[in-house]
């Protein structure tokens, strides 16, 4: 949670719901973004947005099927979908990755916490009822690898209603709202064992799961205690406040109960028409978890062979029709892009903007992640994870102000994975000190196998800026501006890149300048504020970035480049495209850690000798 | 002297999610928006008009609207409309209207099978509502829809009758959800009770987007201004 000034601050987080989405895509998708908005809501904030990072092999019906997940919850709660990343990559055929991202508003000075305040509280289960859905989701799906009897999984998978998700977030934004609660917590991985465990760590918990309303007869209570039927909800009561809770509630009608009472003990202690039926001291459940060293064997990633690109043109026009590449529009027209009415910026490019109405301030928003270049070298792809969604964020005239991450990783167990997991985050680290801008949040993923092979490490990393004016966000490049091209002192490769993968193989060791490309991040924020467009140059290249930039524009260019393929269709060294009314450019406005040179001025109806139609036709494909 | 400020209720059903938007626009077009909740059963005396915005009401489950369309609150929106107020459903407000028999015609899952988001162009095909009165038939309007049930259709005597009386008032200027002659929006005989899938309160400010939903809500508000007007109430 940040404090964005004028007393208002923004909650935001990203999820995983890899393993069910591999085994049943629509629920899993969709309870994905159920259990992130449920988290935002129970930090008292209203859900402003959501964003998707979909991972797949190709876009066949199971990625569909994620899609259709996405949207079915998204649209129905009223909260926009704004963007995200979608990837098509054979290594992800059998393990997909949906991970999912809300962003929320609150008041500044409403801040709750998931803790139990004092004893005598109570505590209040509110929203659907139990039932036998989704145990062991956690555990059967989400903490072990998946394999070929992945269809007898399917019963672990929740079920989602967002229709009780919609009402759920009105009740609890009105009850933190009115102040009638002590603190919320979310019913997700693990059930009431989880939430209520992390509320009771400073206190203690005496739970009643006999009267956990449950929707079908027999259960056991081991069964209501880890139960993931979803669209529920903890709340700590105080006694006097209980009537006005209940109140509420039942307006919105949804199942209550006060299911047990905050104590002294430090206990987490369950009872079952008045038998006790378990008790742990709540803090073996938190922060006195036991905690394992994981074995860590680096491996050396395979020396960059050479990549032959086609001629020039062809190449973009292969790249822009590839799967990897090509417009996303086919899957974001399926999401409510504008309820809520802050939509400035729908999504396409870099990052959207909202507007935090009624201020002209507003909020960029993006998520974005790595994969081909973990294989290389996770470090690096923890910190270009870091990088490009600043740079993101930037271009729509975003100031950077906080990260939250999604760590997608194999089974741990295996050392090579440790030493993934360990490098990644470090990498992720030294980005962030280089911008000097905190993660406030994460989820991490493992396990993420099939038949023993597991996924190239995922660092997926959202980012939320502050724009200053949501008036001067750049809409898109006019006839006459010049273009100019801002580049961070870190080398162009092949090396990772998309070219490589299409026509090279996967090898080398790109490096990062990460002092220049920190400079890189705030020289594309500040220009945003006057510049008709600022545009990121990442999968791709720069070829690629400019054929983007041209069709969000419909206006094509004149430029002045080499008729190199390193220059055309590298990356990893950063990269961004400035369009400014001539008169504006400056001569040097950053000094020598970012180089910014004139490409070329707005103008007619092709890029690169290639007519924006057939660019259009090769990035939008058919309908 | 005071502005007037036409009272427009905004109903919301347990799923609406476009309610706060419409209250921004309506407000945003000098309009005072009163909040009405599902429960309700009457209305004040003093309203001129009455939105049912878009959203998932009871999560559309059964069909869409088929739940809403018996919510304690119709009974009263039915008076209101036999009176001649204006009524103005949007998306899943139309939905609701045409479960609730008001308005002809149902509305079934887009051709596609899958939701759509997207600004798209609706010609003004009547002037004959209060809604469209201030506009020309042949206008053009850009008007973002999003929805998954926007594929209206009606039997092929019932349409024909439908636009003999003016009662298509707006139609697509291109297929997008293979909705029977393009139909996106129709009105009652009289012409006070409106349905559409287009969001007009999306199309209002030009910093979000397009702004063709500006004169249908500015035909609301002069109608509802009208009645009030009408009735001595202003």
């Amino acid at each position: 949670m940040l404090d964005l000034g004028e007393g208002l601050a923004v909650a935001f987080k990203v999820e995983s719901h890899n393993h069910p989405s591999a085994v049943e895509p629509f629920q899993g998708a969709a309870t994905g973004v159920g259990g992130i908005l449920r988290d935002i809501a129970a930090m008292g904030a209203r859900p402003v947005a959501l964003l998707d990072g979909l991972r797949f092999g190709e876009p066949d019906d199971h990625f569909s099927r994620a899609v259709d997940g996405v949207g079915h919850y998204g649209n129905c709660v009223g909260v926009p979908n704004v963007g995200g990343e979608i990837v098509f990559d054979e290594d992800y055929a059998s393990n997909c990755l949906v991970n999912a991202m809300c962003v929320g508003l609150l008041p500044a000075e409403r801040v709750v916490r998931a803790k139990a305040t004092a004893a005598g509280a109570l505590v209040v289960l509110y929203g659907a009822t139990t039932g036998r859905d989704g145990i062991g989701g956690a555990s059967v799906l989400a903490s072990a690898e998946l394999g070929d009897d992945d269809a007898d999984k399917r019963p672990s998978v929740q079920v989602g209603d967002p229709f009780t998700g919609k009402r759920l977030i009105e009740v609890s934004v009105e009850l933190v709202e009115r102040g009638l609660v002590r603190s919320l917590q979310d019913c997700g991985a693990a059930g009431l064992a989880s939430s209520l465990s992390e509320m009771a760590a400073d206190y203690g918990i005496d739970v009643r799961l006999d009267r956990v309303p449950q929707r079908e007869e027999g259960m056991e209570p081991w069964e209501v205690m880890i139960s993931e039927s979803q669209e529920r909800m903890v709340a700590i009561v105080e006694p006097e406040r209980l009537g006005e809770v209940e109140a509420v509630i039942d307006r919105w009608e949804l199942h209550r109960a006060v299911i047990g009472e905050v104590t002294a003990t430090g206990i987490l202690r369950a009872t079952w028409n008045g038998e006790e039926v378990g008790a742990i001291p709540a803090r073996l459940l938190t922060g006195e978890c036991p905690r394992y060293a994981v074995a860590r064997e680096p491996r050396t990633p395979p020396s960059e062979t050479t990549t032959t690109t086609p001629p020039a043109r062809q190449a973009l026009r292969e790249l822009l029709a590839s799967p990897a590449l090509r417009s996303r529009a086919f899957v974001t027209r399926r999401y409510d892009q504008l309820v809520q009415s802050r939509t400035v910026r729908r999504p396409g490019l870099d990052a959207a903007v909202l507007r935090l109405r009624p201020e002209w301030r507003g909020i960029a928003v993006t998520l974005d992640g790595q994969s081909r270049l973990g294989v290389l070298d996770p470090r690096l792809a923890g910190q270009l994870a870091i990088l490009e969604a600043a740079r993101n964020v930037a271009c729509a005239g975003g100031e950077p102000i906080g990260f939250t991450d999604c760590l997608n990783f194999g089974n741990p167990e295996k050392p090579e994975v440790g030493w993934e997991l360990a490098e990644a985050i470090e990498g992720m680290a030294l980005a962030c000190e280089a911008l000097g801008v905190p993660v406030v949040s994460g989820n991490v993923s493992l396990y993420n196998d099939t038949d023993g092979r597991s996924i190239p490490p995922t660092p997926v990393v959202g980012c939320v800026g502050l724009v200053p004016d949501v008036r001067r966000v750049p809409r898109g490049w006019r006839e006459g501006d010049a273009i100019l091209l801002a580049r961070s002192r870190s080398p162009l490769t092949f090396a990772g890149s998309e070219a490589q993968a299409r026509w090279g193989s996967l090898g080398g060791s790109p490096s990062l300048d990460l002092a220049s490309e920190g400079a890189l991040v705030r020289y594309a924020s500040r220009v945003a504020q006057h510049a008709s467009l600022v545009h990121d140059a990442a999968e791709g290249g720069l070829a690629v970035a400019l054929a983007e930039a041209a069709l969000w524009s419909a206006a094509g260019a004149e430029l002045d480049l080499e008729d190199d393929a390193l220059t055309l269709f590298g990356e990893v060294g950063g990269q961004v495209i400035v369009a400014l009314p001539s008169g504006d450019v400056e001569p040097d406005p950053t000094g020598a850690d970012v180089e910014v040179r004139r490409i070329g001025t707005v103008g007619g109806d092709a890029l690169l000798g290639i007519p924006l139609a057939e660019l259009a036709c090769a990035y939008e494909g058919e309908a | 002297m005071t502005e007037l400020r036409p009272r427009i209720a905004v109903i919301t059903f347990p799923g609406s999610n476009d309610d706060v938007d419409a209250r921004l626009a309506l407000e945003q077009l000098g309009a005072e928006v009163v909040p009405v909740w599902h429960a309700t059963t009457e209305l004040a005396a003093d309203l001129g008009g009455i939105v049912l915005p878009g959203g998932f009401s009871y999560g559309d489950y059964l069909r869409c609207g088929a739940i809403a369309r018996v919510a304690p609150v119709m009974g009263a929106v039915r008076a209101f409309a036999a009176d001649g107020g204006p009524v103005l459903g949007i998306c899943n407000g139309f939905q609701i209207l045409c479960e609730a028999g008001l308005l002809p015609g149902v509305l079934r899952a887009n051709r596609q099978l899958e939701f759509l988001c997207a600004d798209v162009t609706v010609v003004v095909e009547s002037d004959g509502t209060p809604f469209t009165a201030a506009l020309t038939p042949g206008e053009e309007l850009v008007i973002p829809i999003k929805h998954g049930e926007g594929n209206w259709v009606t039997d092929p005597a019932l349409h024909a009758e439908l636009v003999e009386r003016g009662q298509v008032v707006l139609r697509y200027a291109e297929d997008v959800n293979g909705s029977l002659d393009r139909v996106a929006g129709v009105a009652n005989e009289e012409g006070n009770v409106l349905g559409l899938m287009p969001h007009p309160e999306h199309a209002v400010d030009p910093l979000l987007g397009p702004t063709g939903g500006v004169p249908l809500l500015q035909g609301l508000v002069a109608a509802a201004h009208e009645r009030l007007a009408g009735a001595g109430v202003a």
